[in-house]
């Protein structure tokens, strides 16, 4: 399906967002300024953007410990993001949750998430309260999408949110990122199956696709058919994209598990926002100076939400207590 | 005596183990690290550098890289302990007890009761616990309370490097299973550790780390060094504490804690966890009931409060006991009369 222009600086421009703020956090954490554990999602953009494109703040989706990028592509605020982080009372959840915690469910955001698979069931919840709302007057359901790594496919969470899934026809999809690594470990070790998740999600009973996760049109057009199968109401869908991470594990990670060069190579030859660019100019989809206005609008947005966050009120100590529950 | 870090007192004390008996086996993520990769096996361990090298020594069949699967993993000590191997299971972080609880707690906790005495189940689950590194409300919780709850677990709560020595070759030799929790801000801490082989602390022995005649504080893990800063801060004002580490929560060493309270008649427990259904209202209760004649004050709690932990820098150290909080609870104590 080709987008059009609009569409496609749109998709440039949220890549290009993720894109800048993981490199500044990456810059700023070796300062010392953020607190926390933070895990950079660059290298991955394509996923996100590509799934994220397709819904609208109706739809769910449940991410994981490596959370920004698909905060950014639902929509969540860039500012707010950026506050919360730097752990400000202004940030998106008030300073309580930090990089892994960031949440806007108005916008269809359930969390990032500190445990390991514990979104795929999260997600199948989603699914099955958009199956009770029923289709629009289109005729389509709304969807549920649970991001996992390919570490989180091992995890008994994720087989038993599958399997409901399936059973209960819940309009649920599970998108697998595989980025070759959980932690230090390698795919090939930790997934019995060996180079596929895909298969394991099939065998649960559901339909299944692949496509590279580097390949931002391949990511989008895969999408499209993805969704109308379970807007369609067929009931669960999973998708395995392969993809890279550019940075460590979390930040400081000495990435001593990767092959020599391959950081260099990945950057070169399967950096999403790199592919875009060439593939969208050479198909005279986008000239080069449309791109490069957006990166500077990007690099501009990015440095005023730091400055935002920096300048933004500090949480308070009696905030403690605040919002554990809503009456009590 | 060696000087070494409390995170190479795990270290080596499993080496150790693990060398004098080929029973000892360890599992859990990334415990060999770089498996599967270009790097290949150990290049780079798990976060916590708690398994280097085992690897190497031990091979695969005894130093067990497992997936992201800690319900497997628990479970997997259990059938292990079940069938005459020592396994230490590692809990990256102590929070993800959540994910694996069925297995501890229905599973290796009852083994020995459910079959009537006839097995033994010496399992280990290590689990990295505490906050203080803003790592939010799912790495930072300090779950003892549960644990210690559970009939059937040891647990216990080394503070120092040699203590975590003692402890943790006690632990291996047990044969019921133990919950050992290691303070993540405490892995960077020094202290000497006895180069005795056998050296074991048996459970059950809290350790007296201030002598002092007018106060009692009772403290675990991190709370360890926070209540003697605050011990050493009232002690240059005259005022006198004993401060005990409780070491292991169960078995619990009522005797140490009745006897001090028996002279100071005054209590401070300072506790990392929220108050409900904690260790402090457990140890709260043993005194008011077993030592209620000697209180001369109410007993003062200093815990986190009633709240999950949160991220930003300012919160989370308002979140947690403080040398500050437990002076002030020790001098409200002495005020009462
Ligand atoms: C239940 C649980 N187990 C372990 C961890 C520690 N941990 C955080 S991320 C991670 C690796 C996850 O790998 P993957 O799912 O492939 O995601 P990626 O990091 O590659 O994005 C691990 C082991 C955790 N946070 N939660
Ligand atoms: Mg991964």
């Amino acid at each position: 399906m080709q987008l059009s222009r609009e569409d496609l600086l749109q998709a440039y421009r949220r890549m290009k967002t993720i894109r800048a703020f993981e490199e500044l956090l990456h810059d700023e954490i070796q300062t010392g300024e953020i607190a926390g554990f933070t895990h950079l999602y660059c290298g991955q953009e394509a996923v996100a953007v590509g799934v994220c494109e397709h819904l609208s703040d109706d739809d769910k989706i449940v991410s994981t410990h490596r959370g920004h990028g698909h905060c950014l592509a639902k929509g969540c605020d860039v500012e707010g993001m950026m506050k919360e982080i730097w752990g400000s009372r202004e940030g998106l959840c008030k300073g309580k949750g930090g990089s892994m915690h960031i949440a806007d469910v108005d916008k269809g955001m359930l969390g990032a998430n500190g445990i390991v698979g514990a979104g795929a069931p999260i997600a199948v919840g989603a699914a099955m309260a958009a199956k009770i709302d029923g289709p629009d007057a289109n005729g389509k359901l709304k969807v549920a999408i649970a991001f996992s790594g390919d570490g989180a496919c091992n995890q008994g969470t994720t087989f038993e949110a599958m399997n409901m899934a399936v059973v209960t026809k819940a309009p649920a999809i599970f998108v697998f990122e595989n980025n070759h690594y959980s932690e230090h470990t390698g795919f090939e070790y930790a997934v019995g199956t060996q180079r596929d998740i895909a298969s394991r999600a099939e065998a649960f009973g559901m339909r299944v696709w692949r496509a590279d996760g580097t390949d931002f049109s391949a990511v989008h057009d895969t999408m499209s058919e993805v969704l109308e199968y379970v807007r369609a109401g067929n009931g669960p869908a999973a998708v395995e994209f392969d993809t890279e991470r550019f940075y460590g594990h979390f930040e400081g990670d000495p990435q001593r598990y990767r092959a020599k060069g391959e950081l260099d190579r990945i950057r070169e030859e399967r950096d999403c926002i790199k592919k875009f660019r060439e593939s969208a100019t050479e198909a005279k989809l986008l000239d080069g100076a449309d791109l490069d206005q957006v990166d500077a609008e990007v690099a501009q947005a990015i440095e005023k939400a730091v400055v935002a966050a920096r300048a933004a009120e500090r949480p308070k100590a009696e905030d403690v207590l605040v919002d554990v529950y809503i009456d009590y | 005596m060696a000087k070494m870090m409390y995170r190479d007192a795990v270290r080596n004390t499993i080496f150790q183990e693990m060398k004098r008996d080929d029973s000892v086996v360890v599992l859990g993520e990334d415990v060999v690290g770089g498996m599967g990769t270009p790097g290949g096996p150990e290049a780079i361990g798990g976060i916590w550098s708690t398994s280097t090298g085992l690897f190497g020594e031990f091979g695969a069949d005894r130093v067990i890289d497992t997936p992201i699967s800690e319900s497997a993993i628990v479970g997997a000590a259990g059938g292990l302990a079940l069938s005459g191997k020592r396994p230490i299971a590692e809990l990256m972080f102590a929070d993800f007890i959540g994910v694996s609880l069925d297995q501890i707690w229905n599973q290796i906790a009852k083994f020995r009761y459910m079959f009537g005495g006839k097995t033994k189940c010496p399992a280990i689950i290590r689990c990295i616990y505490g906050a203080g590194y803003n790592a939010a409300a799912q790495h930072s919780q300090s779950p003892h309370a549960i644990l210690t709850g559970m009939p059937g677990l040891k647990v216990v709560m080394p503070s120092t490097p040699a203590d975590v020595a003692g402890l943790l070759r006690q632990a291996i030799r047990d044969d019921d299973p133990v919950i050992f929790m290691e303070h993540k801000a405490l892995y960077g801490v020094q202290g000497e550790v006895p180069d005795d082989p056998d050296f074991c602390i048996p459970f059950g022995h809290a350790r007296l780390t201030r002598a002092g005649q007018d106060v009692t504080i009772l403290a675990t893990g991190m709370m360890v060094g926070m209540a003697e800063s605050a011990a050493d801060t009232l002690a240059e004002n005259g005022i006198g504490c004993d401060v005990i580490d409780l070491r292991t929560t169960s078995p619990l060493d009522e005797e140490a804690i009745l006897d001090s309270v028996e002279v100071t008649g005054r209590l401070v427990i300072v506790d990392e966890a929220p108050p409900r259904c904690s260790l402090a209202t457990d140890l709260s209760a043993l005194v008011a009931q077993k030592a209620f004649a000697s209180l001369r004050a109410p007993i003062e709690m200093v815990t986190a409060p009633h709240t999950p932990i949160p991220f930003a820098r300012e919160l989370e150290s308002a979140y947690l006991p403080n040398p500050d909080k437990i002076e002030a609870a020790v001098r409200k104590a002495l005020a009462y009369n």
